[in-house]
């Protein structure tokens, strides 16, 4: 479709977000929560977290109060989707005995109707990937579909990248190109900030117009794109994506994998952080008088032990050959899994990491010790 | 199983121990009607005067092994239970107790008794383990009574108990708990501690203090070194790993300073 864009100020954003509960949405954004921010319901502007800013460093997260007015200045401050469109813990099936039949429930939750104001362009590409894996590869997942089903998406493009991003090199960001139904670019000139309005679906525009927003300015397109692209040009990470598959496949035994294996403690906070690793383990559960049983889903992490356990034992015993698999799947395995790269170079398993650990560093320690042969073919921001 | 009823007769043993793990029994409050009915609790004295002998089909053991008598009780223990489950982290770890495994006992029992000849003591506080084999052992001071359930319920179903042995790190996600490591640099022994306590205390913004022990590779001397660049002492480090579990080897590596100096290598980047 042709793209519209419009202007908005915080009356008309406020006018957007009462448009889409009107139309049924539970409508989410990130909210303060205690030392972080989280997605959570918004009733109103004012629940985002204007004047508050986060630092980012390798196992550093900092919320602080910082003076500017911004209601979206945050990238890679805020947790992801993934906890609410693949839940961390989910009954699937519930059987009961009654007589001597048993009644069997699929506990699929029913069609979910949630706007995500917000939405960074890395997050995005997690959602296209996540639907890869759990939409069109085989069978759709059912909860992860239903809950995924009316999704709305009002996006943010990123006009600053925070310390710990990788997202261009990864070519999913600073600006979004795709996924969203509206997205927005913050404008700081004056005391309040202004909104940039780009339509990215029929159902976005037409929530747009609904608010009656106006047509914005011709500059302030070729504002925006000026802006991400700075942003872009700002970030010191980066992981060259086009060479990355061979990268790992030429250092398989590379010393490093145990060097970094002797910091890492297997607790899994990379990949629970990360918002396209999807595993996930099933619990068998019953009740003490038997007259009950459930089958739950939990996250699960490959660097657990019970991961690879297959009859007679695990198959990844030592820490470098989880800690491998982790950052081999991430940057290779999924391309040939999925067709896509599960690293969306969003930096969470930077921050989330006890022990900073940081991919962007592992991959460049790899890369150099693949040597040009394999890394020829890519250009260093990977475009 | 007993000739007489269909339920598993089911013991509960205590060594040294303060009887909060088997208080969490008594604790089930909503299912313990549940279990009563479920199982034969024969042997309890905590709970009943009736103390049947054994064989057991289940036998749970608090508490660690500290004197001679202990020691040979809980070969008899071993010998007339089926199954025999340690509780709590004194069965399992040797408990806060065993910070005497350090000290000289003979000179405690000098200063504390009027008459020491009546004490008989083992210089060591030991998990159950250490003597005789466990077929499961359930964390934690205390233990996490849903996790004492769960042991119960699939006992009787027959299937495999879900005792996840990964670290508590995993539910604190999972919780959506933002991590106190990373946002507060509280020095959180939870991504070496085994899970299965619901990631209580980074809920209530208090950093894990280990009380479930090791997870299943716990790399402490790693943990250390984070600990070391937040800002700990080395004898703040060192009392962090000496708690509740201090004498599993795997926190010991810690607090015996064998990993004491800053290992090779380096904490990533910084800011
Ligand atoms: S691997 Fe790390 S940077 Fe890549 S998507 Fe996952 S959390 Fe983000
Ligand atoms: S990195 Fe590990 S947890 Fe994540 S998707 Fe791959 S195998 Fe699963
Ligand atoms: S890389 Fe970091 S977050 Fe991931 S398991 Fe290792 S220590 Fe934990
Ligand atoms: S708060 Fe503690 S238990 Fe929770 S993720 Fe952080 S280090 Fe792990």
């Amino acid at each position: 479709m042709r793209r519209s864009f419009y202007r908005l100020d915080r009356s008309g954003l406020s006018l957007i977000l009462d448009q889409l509960k009107h139309r049924g949405y539970t409508v989410l954004g990130p909210k303060a929560c205690g030392n972080a921010l989280q997605w959570r319901p918004l009733d109103c502007l004012e629940d985002l977290p204007g004047g508050l800013s986060t630092l980012l460093a390798p196992a550093q997260y900092r919320l602080q109060t910082g003076s500017e007015t911004c209601l979206f200045g945050n990238p890679g401050g805020l947790d992801s989707i993934k906890a609410i469109l693949h839940p961390p813990r989910q009954t699937i099936t519930t059987i009961r005995k009654a007589g001597d039949q048993l009644e069997i429930s699929q506990e699929t939750p029913p069609a979910a109707k949630l706007a995500f104001v917000g939405i960074q362009s890395c997050d995005l590409a997690a959602v296209a990937a996540l639907d890869r894996v759990l939409l069109q590869n085989g069978e759709a997942d059912e909860v992860y579909s239903a809950n995924r089903a009316n999704a709305f998406f009002l996006s943010v493009h990123c006009t600053q990248s925070g310390p710990t991003c990788f997202c261009a090199s990864m070519g999913t960001g600073p600006r979004a190109k795709a996924g969203f139904d509206i997205a927005l670019t913050e404008r700081l000139e004056g005391e309040q900030p202004e909104y940039l309005a780009e339509a990215g679906s029929s159902l976005g525009a037409k929530v747009l117009e609904e608010a009656h927003a106006l047509p914005a300015p011709p500059e302030w397109m070729r504002q925006s794109t000026e802006a991400t692209q700075k942003a872009a040009e700002a970030q010191t990470r980066k992981v060259n994506r086009q060479a990355a598959r061979a990268v790992i496949d030429s250092t398989f035994e590379h010393p490093r994998w145990e060097q970094t294996a002797k910091r890492c403690l297997s607790c899994g906070n990379c990949t629970s952080a990360c918002p396209t690793c999807f595993c996930v383990n099933y619990e068998e559960q019953s009740s003490l008088d038997l007259a009950s049983a459930q089958r739950v889903r939990l996250w699960d992490s490959c660097f657990t032990l019970s991961f690879s356990y297959i009859h007679g034992g695990s198959i990844r015993l030592t820490p470098k050959s989880r800690f491998r698999q982790w950052v081999s799947h991430k940057l290779a395995r999924w391309q040939d899994q999925f067709g896509v790269t599960g690293c969306v170079g969003c930096g969470r398993c930077i921050v989330w990491c006890p022990a900073a650990i940081d991919i962007t560093e592992e991959f460049a320690v790899l890369e150099q010790a693949a040597g040009s042969a394999v890394t020829a073919g890519g250009s260093p921001h990977g475009h | 199983m007993s000739s007489k009823s269909p339920h598993p007769r089911i013991a509960v043993f205590k060594f040294a121990s303060c009887d909060g793990c088997q208080l969490s029994l008594l604790d089930l409050e909503e299912e313990l009607l549940d279990v009563v009915g479920a199982v034969d609790l024969v042997y309890f004295p905590e709970a009943s005067r009736r103390m049947a002998k054994g064989p057991y089909d289940i036998a749970l053991v608090e508490g660690s092994i500290t004197t001679h008598h202990d020691a040979e009780q809980i070969q008899h223990v071993r010998r007339q239970s089926k199954t025999l489950i340690s509780i709590g982290a004194c069965a399992t770890a040797g408990g806060i107790q065993s910070l005497r495994n350090w000290q000289d006992v003979s000179e405690y029992v000098r200063t504390v008794y009027a008459k020491p000849d009546f004490i008989s003591t083992l210089k060591m506080s030991t998990p159950v383990a250490e003597h005789v084999p466990v077929d499961l052992e359930l964390r934690g001071c205390p233990i996490q009574k849903h996790q004492l359930l769960e042991v119960l319920s699939a006992t009787l179903a027959g299937r495999k108990p879900n005792i996840p042995t990964g670290s508590v790190c995993l539910e604190c996600k999972r919780q959506g708990t933002a991590c106190v490591l990373v946002t507060a640099g509280m020095p959180c022994l939870g991504p070496v501690t085994q899970a299965g306590c619901g990631a209580i205390c980074p809920a209530f913004d208090r950093p894990c203090y280990g009380c479930f022990g090791p997870m299943e590779s716990a790399n402490a001397p790693a943990l250390a070194q984070r600990f070391r660049v937040l800002g700990l002492s080395q004898p703040e480090i060192e009392r962090s790993f000496r708690t509740y579990n201090a004498w599993a080897w795997q926190f010991r590596r810690v607090s015996e300073g064998s990993a004491g100096a800053p290992a090779a290598g380096h904490e990533g980047r910084q800011p």
